[in-house]
């Protein structure tokens, strides 16, 4: 065990783990943020998206001990209120069925939208590939996705 | 329309603002997670209970009950706009809250609290329409009673109250009243037309807590003290344990306690939905998810081939001995065995006619031979439940489609009566069927009694995907015989599986062709398989859809038109007994779906394939477009007709279909899961290739056959027919059939 200092949501806070540990198990069973998800543990499906610094990475594959001094975002942060573009954007479309995957959905197109303010449907497919949605919300997720990149409040 | 109400009593507790927020709450788990609705509406000081279904507060707030277990259906919801509609309350004042399992307050004949065979709203409807109903009667009385006026004279709209007399007044304010009003016998009904929420688009009420991350999955289940649990299962089907070594995990970090369980002895009665291929299992506990899973990776285990086993069944009224056959299975074998089965006569199923003379003197027979694999339910959150065993009472909470169906076998198991067991139903991350088999919940609490704590079971992607009730793997054979003018005069459908037939044989064609035949065979297996979204119709619909094209292509005939000829048969003359399919709602998906993809004019380059198919008591008919773009197939665009009665929600059941035709692609190009001596070949999404981003149609455009049947199922109904609208667009575009799921697999087929 080890103790970590780690900048989550503009916060700081300390954890006592194994360095092994994944971000992705620090954050649901020591820092009690849920809203990243497991699907896979092999950075497969997405389902676990968060940011390190403005990247989107699959927190189920990166040990605590790998992110150093790097801010860290999850779902949680996105936003104050869930009024990110992106979330605005999600509730528009009424895009989820079953909704576990959609924070990683939304956590990659955030990241996407962040360095590209007109992504292409190739860009869209590129940056979105990694997710999976079981209920397959494809086509509302990629609708999602272009009514954000024209809010003008993109943050 | 009059109904009789079904609730003999009900409760005339005023339950108060802060024990009615205790409920309220029920999903907050974790600290700072107030719900959107909550923080947007002011919460009543009071609640006033009018029935199972909802309760009214002093300034008008209403919560309404969703009664079955969500699993992004959005039955969450679609039925409380059904009670609300009734009540004729403003949508804006609705507050929705899942209801735990609880049979007294949700009865149903047979399947209670159940999310399945695309029956939620079908099923609930009456019981929904009269609880708004009967507390809108109730309202009404009070206002009655109050005003000195005949209840008759009263209108509501929108939470309101009113008589001509120029008196009006809030839900809220009579509300009190209202409770102690006693529970009309009979209750009328609204007419379609004066629906005012159903039919219209209402947001997902769970959607705020979805894009900011809420707790609102059973993975997300959390309690002081909790413990994390993990299971270890044989490595294939056809294996149990031996033995194992449990000193090196016990003293790693974090762990607890490392023990067996025995799920279901095999000597206990399973009920229909206790499918367990892995009733022995190791069991790990620790602290946290991490240092569990790392133990579960050390634990040394010996494994031996398990001998056949045989245990008794029941459910549905029936009672059977089932014999679970010892040996590895491979799915070379399975093919093989398949193979041998459909040239074997099979089972006489239906027959109608003469269908041996019919093929003898029929001037052209088409056989062609279909068949798919296994598939893995996959849902995006693995399999997972809290379990908090104590001496007198046992809390379950967690993601499961029939709290119903488990109850009985856990109170038998534990020895608890099924009173002293509370069972709270999560949000599920998916199930397709996978769910209603929740062998898991009994692993959970036996866990927890052991350990005397409460505990969260979780299993891996790995555990997951490797430990069963899989969709089956599936065979059918169909002839076809034309006669010299090319009509069909006979069709025989040959279908099996290992280990369940896929035949429905009362189905189209059924009924439209003179001289019929359907058979049935099985090959038994140890394999545990279970329902997956539409079960059997799953295969046999593209099957059957496929078949259909080449039949028609041979007969020179526009694959629609062919179908509506067939079906103007059905119904001018009906061949047999038993159809099960209502011919005027085949035709008018059918009709709907060449009108809307302007069926006669085709987007310039692409290939269009078209099917239609009947289950779930509603119709759904699909015309798919694509291009070969690199050797893979783009689809373009996918145009849907559906007719499941009255529409609900509009735009969660055009969500609804959207992502029924996006699954049903998914896996005709790449879904299947192979064995190899008893194991399964693939245990994560690095090697089960699921349908993604680029795979996706660009487009998918739905369509409702405007309806005031009431609501038939819709979950499930758009899933067979694209397997066959998919594959008859990829012949259009290559020139070559499909038989064999998965289209494209690991290996492309198309150049």
């Amino acid at each position: 065990m080890a103790i970590f200092t780690l900048r989550i949501n503009g916060k700081t806070q300390q954890v006592d783990v194994a360095p092994d540990t994944p971000m992705l198990w620090v954050l649901r069973d020591h820092v009690k943020l849920v809203g990243a998800k497991y699907g896979c543990g092999i950075a497969q499906c997405g389902a676990c998206t968060i940011h390190l610094g403005d990247t989107a990475v699959r927190s189920c594959s990166i040990p605590v001990s790998a992110v150093g001094d790097r801010a860290i975002t999850t779902i949680e942060g996105l936003s104050d209120d869930g009024d990110h573009p992106v979330q605005k954007a999600w509730l528009e479309h009424d895009v989820a069925q079953c909704g576990y995957c959609q924070a990683g959905q939304i956590m990659s197109a955030a990241a996407l939208l962040k360095k590209n303010l007109t992504p292409s449907d190739a860009d869209i497919d590129a940056a979105m590939r990694g997710n999976i949605c079981r209920c397959a919300t494809y086509v509302r997720i990629r609708a999602a996705i272009k009514a954000a990149a024209l809010q003008p409040s993109r943050t | 329309m009059t109904v009789s109400t079904s609730y003999s009593r009900r409760s005339f507790l005023k339950t108060s603002a802060l024990a009615g927020g205790g409920l309220m709450l029920s999903f907050s788990w974790l600290a700072g997670c107030a719900s959107s609705d909550e923080e947007l509406l002011t919460l009543p000081k009071e609640w006033f209970d009018l029935n199972s279904y909802l309760k009214i507060g002093e300034n008008g707030v209403v919560t309404i009950m969703s009664p079955n277990p969500e699993f992004g259906q959005n039955v969450i919801t679609s039925m409380p706009m059904v009670v609300a509609d009734e009540l004729d309350v403003d949508w804006e004042d609705v507050i929705v809250e899942q209801a735990p399992h609880d049979p007294a307050k949700f009865p149903d004949a047979m399947l209670g609290q159940f999310t399945g065979g695309s029956r939620g709203v079908a099923t609930k409807w009456k019981a929904l329409r009269t609880a708004g109903a009967s507390a809108r009667h109730m309202l009404r009385q009070a206002a009655a009673q109050k005003w000195n006026v005949p209840a008759e004279e009263i209108t509501t709209s929108a939470g309101m109250l009113r008589h001509a007399s120029g008196k009006s007044a809030r839900y809220g304010e009579m509300a009190s009243a209202a409770a102690e009003v006693p529970v009309p016998k009979e209750v009328k009904l609204k007419e379609v037309k004066d629906f005012t929420i159903i039919g219209t688009s209402r947001k997902n009420v769970e959607g705020k807590k979805i894009v900011t991350g809420k707790p609102l999955f059973g993975i997300d289940y959390w309690v002081d003290g909790m413990l994390i649990a993990m299971i270890v299962h044989p490595p294939a089907f056809g294996m149990r344990l031996k033995s194992a070594d449990f000193a090196v995990v016990k003293a790693m970090p974090g762990i607890t306690d490392v023990f067996p369980i025995e799920t279901l002895p095999n000597e206990q009665e399973r009920g229909a939905f206790d499918t367990n291929a892995f009733p022995q299992l190791l069991a790990v506990v620790g602290r946290s998810t991490w240092e569990v899973m790392q133990a579960k990776k050390s634990l040394q285990a010996e494994w031996e081939p398990a001998p056949a086993s045989s245990m008794v069944v029941s459910g549905f009224g029936n009672k059977s001995t089932v014999t679970v056959p010892a040996g590895l299975e491979d799915s070379a074998s399975h093919l093989t065995s398949m193979e041998a089965a459909a040239a074997r006569p099979g089972r006489v199923v239906r027959k109608d006619g003469d269908p041996a003379g019919a093929f003898k003197r029929a001037a052209k027979v088409i056989e062609r031979s279909y068949s798919a694999p296994f598939l893995a339910h996959n849902c995006m959150e693995p399999m997972n439940f809290f379990a908090h065993v104590t001496a007198d009472r046992v809390k379950v909470a967690g993601p499961l489609q029939a709290p119903g169906f488990i109850e009985p076998t856990l109170s038998a198991r534990l020895g608890v009566p099924a009173d002293k067991i509370d069972i709270e139903m999560t949000r599920m991350g998916g199930g397709f069927g996978r769910r209603a088999y929740s062998h898991y919940v009994i692993e959970a609490a036996l866990i927890s009694q052991k350990v005397n704590a409460p505990v969260k079971l979780l299993y891996t992607r790995e555990d997951d995907m490797s430990t069963g009730i899989y969709r089956p793997s599936y065979h059918a054979t169909y002839r076809a015989a034309l006669d010299a003018d090319n009509n069909l005069i006979a069709l025989h459908v040959k279908a099996g599986g290992v280990p369940e037939s896929p035949l429905f044989a009362n189905r189209f064609p059924a009924g439209a062709v003179e001289n019929y035949l359907a058979e049935d065979w099985s090959i038994p297996s140890n394999i545990s398989i279970g329902a997956f979204r539409a079960p059997r119709s799953n295969f046999i619909a593209g099957a059957e859809q496929s078949f259909l094209d080449e039949v028609a292509e041979a007969a020179g005939k526009d694959p629609i038109e062919f179908r509506l000829e067939l079906l103007r048969r059905a119904k001018a003359n009906p061949v047999g007994k038993n159809n099960e399919y209502d011919v005027d709602r085949y035709r008018g998906v059918l009709e709907l779906v060449r009108e809307k993809s302007a069926w006669a004019n085709p987007p310039a380059g692409v290939s269009r394939g078209v099917a239609a198919y009947f289950c779930h008591a509603s119709y759904a008919a699909h015309v798919l477009d694509l291009t070969i773009e690199n050797g893979k197939p783009v689809v373009q665009r996918v145009t849907s007709a559906i007719d499941c009665g009255i529409v609900v929600n509009a735009d969660a059941a055009t969500n609804m279909v959207q992502g029924a035709v996006i699954d049903g692609i998914g896996n005709a190009l790449f879904g299947g899961m192979p064995f190899k001596n008893g194991a399964p070949e693939k245990t994560n999404f690095n090697t089960y290739r699921m349908i993604r981003m680029p795979d996706a149609p660009k487009a998918i455009d739905v369509h409702f056959v405007k309806s005031e049947v009431d609501p038939t199922g819709l979950g499930e109904p758009p899933f067979p027919p694209i397997f066959g609208a998919l594959a008859n667009a990829i012949y259009k575009a290559t020139g070559k059939r499909l038989y064999k799921q998965p289209f494209v697999g690991e290996t492309p087929v198309l150049g």
